[in-house]
């Protein structure tokens, strides 16, 4: 009896090790991945930042020097513009879900499409408002490739606003009712600001997001070599700039397109770090 | 068997008025009965206790008086409930200002993510236009009533959830206190809190009652005994037994009463 149960004890500590190894080993490629991917993206981005890079524009085929500030201002104007279409939208249509439509036909409707939209590849997005607003128009524009991120965008804001709302307590609503306030305001100034810190966490992860796509730019605001804050013409931006580069022949593009790559990661980092930070508020709170 | 229980109390509270008047209540969860035809009155004034185990709807009953089980679609009422003469179940019935005037305290203390100011500011905002000194009195007046000045006083800008739980209570009665309603309806207002805070809370109502007629669910006994004027004791949706508290807890008429009250039961 005794042997058996040590024997049948040996068996689960060894299954247990090497389940251990497994996961270790499992957790270790996964690490190097990410780690490879980081060096080998801070070595030759970092070898190719210089002041340059922020002022001047991007150079001809073939040219020396040059940087990426038409780009960085085109990222940041199609990527701004975006913010400013997608928040209201997302935000309040996560508010029509938690607060209004509930479990209405219409609110779960909208959230089958919105779980949709949320896995379309973000190419078909792209092909779909070239279809919409560069075929019909003539010409390729900023304003087309932030249409094509807030589409990418505003269901990533409308689902976290949603979850976060979701998760303040019933019994919050209810006190704010029965001090005979109408919905709206115990939607606005007690359920929403309760959320607060979790829908700003939804909104800067979205824009990490957004800031990183490249296929639904290349339909649509395409590139522009030169320096422009036209969002009605085409308009250079750093996911597109980086894969034209990338791919190019010239050594000084390729440089450029490093520099280009470690900013946007850059970029993205302190993006999620603020979620994090605006998250850890919310414990605190 | 219901007869019986209602005809006792309503004579007996005839003498004094009565703010709320309960007539052949019933309440559905869905197709569940949560509430089975009670009638009651609840006297101007005074601290009405309704008693009872778990699910024997005395919480239901409560959330009726106010009408917060409107928010939920599944949820109805039939019968009557006259608040000084008019019937809050009206579907007519405006249900913000009848919670303005018939307030709600609950079991978990629910500041809201604001400051302490602001959580009693934000009801008497809703319908009142206070000048900021007028505002700043309301605030004093109704901490001070819920017996919370003295520990606030210094800090009326940090956040509402910063306090402790039993201060986050007393935060919450005075919010309720603050738009000066005539009703207050306390949902088992100290069962998260330590035996200090319940004393507070419960001397509380023991002042509050001169302006305010009180509502209050427990599931201590004794609080009931200790704070109330009237007693009703609920079994499963129906209430078995009303009247003043002096007599449910020492000549109860029911036995089932008594059972639940001396402990054999519940």
């Amino acid at each position: 009896m005794a042997t058996n149960s040590e024997q049948l004890y040996g068996k689960r500590r060894r299954a247990n090790q090497i389940g251990l190894v497994l996961s270790m080993a499992a957790m270790a490629l996964g690490l190097a991945a990410l780690l490879w991917i980081l060096v080998v993206l801070f070595g030759n981005g970092l070898a190719a930042l210089d002041w340059a890079i922020f002022t001047n524009d991007t150079p001809a085929p073939g040219s020396e020097g040059g940087g990426l500030r038409n780009a960085m201002v085109g990222s940041l104007m199609i990527v701004g513009l975006a913010v400013l279409v997608s928040t209201p939208v997302g935000i309040l249509a996560g508010i029509y879900l938690t607060e209004f439509g509930d479990t209405s036909k219409t609110a779960e409707f909208t959230r089958f499409i919105t779980d949709i939209m949320l896995s379309a590849p973000s190419i078909v997005l792209g092909l779909f408002v070239y279809a919409i607003a560069v075929a019909t128009v003539g010409n390729f524009s900023g304003y087309a490739g932030s249409m094509a991120l807030s589409l990418i965008a505003i269901p990533v804001v409308m689902r976290t606003t949603e979850n976060m709302m979701r998760l303040v307590p019933g019994s919050l609503r209810e006190a704010a009712f029965a001090l005979g306030a109408p919905r709206w305001k115990v939607t606005t100034m007690v359920t929403l600001r309760a959320a607060r810190s979790g829908v700003i966490t939804g909104l800067l992860l979205a824009v990490a997001r957004i800031s990183g796509e490249t296929a639904p730019l290349l339909f649509t605001a395409l590139n522009n070599q030169f320096y422009s804050t036209d969002l009605g013409r085409p308009m250079a931006n750093l996911p597109v700039v980086i894969f034209q580069f990338a791919m190019s022949p010239y050594e000084n593009w390729i440089r450029l397109a490093w520099a280009g790559a470690l900013i946007i990661t850059l970029a993205v980092l302190v993006l999620n770090i603020l979620a994090r930070v605006f998250f850890r508020d919310k414990g605190k709170a | 068997m219901n007869q019986t229980a209602v005809a006792s109390p309503t004579a007996a509270l005839d003498a004094t008025p009565n703010a709320l008047e309960v007539r052949n209540l019933n309440f559905f969860y869905g197709k569940f009965q949560g509430l089975k035809n009670v009638s009651m009155n609840i006297a101007e004034r005074k601290v009405t206790a309704f008693i009872g185990p778990s699910g024997c709807g005395k919480s239901t009953l409560l959330r009726t008086l106010n009408r917060m089980y409107s928010l939920y679609p599944g949820q109805r009422a039939e019968g009557q409930i006259h608040f000084y003469g008019q019937d809050i179940l009206d579907p007519k019935q405006d249900l913000n200002l009848l919670r303005a005037r018939i307030g709600m305290v609950f079991q978990k203390p629910t500041p809201f993510p604001m400051t302490i100011y602001d959580n009693i500011a934000f009801g008497v905002k809703l319908y009142e236009n206070l000048s900021r000194s007028e505002m700043d009195d309301r605030v004093e007046w109704a901490l001070t009533k819920a017996a919370l000045w003295a520990e606030v006083k210094d800090k009326l800008g940090q956040n509402g959830m910063s306090l402790s739980g039993g201060q986050q209570q007393r935060l919450c009665i005075a919010r309720s206190v603050a738009v000066k309603p005539s009703v207050l309806l306390l949902d088992e207002p100290t069962s998260a809190l330590d035996p200090i805070s319940t004393g507070k809370v419960e001397e509380l109502v023991n002042e509050l009652k001169k302006d305010y007629t009180i509502a209050i669910v427990t599931h201590n006994m004794q609080q009931a005994a200790r704070c109330s004027d009237y007693t009703a004791y609920m079994y499963l949706g129906e209430l078995i037994e009303f009247g003043e508290t002096q007599q449910i807890f020492f000549k109860p008429k029911r036995t089932e009463t008594e059972d639940y009250i001396t402990g054999r039961f519940g």
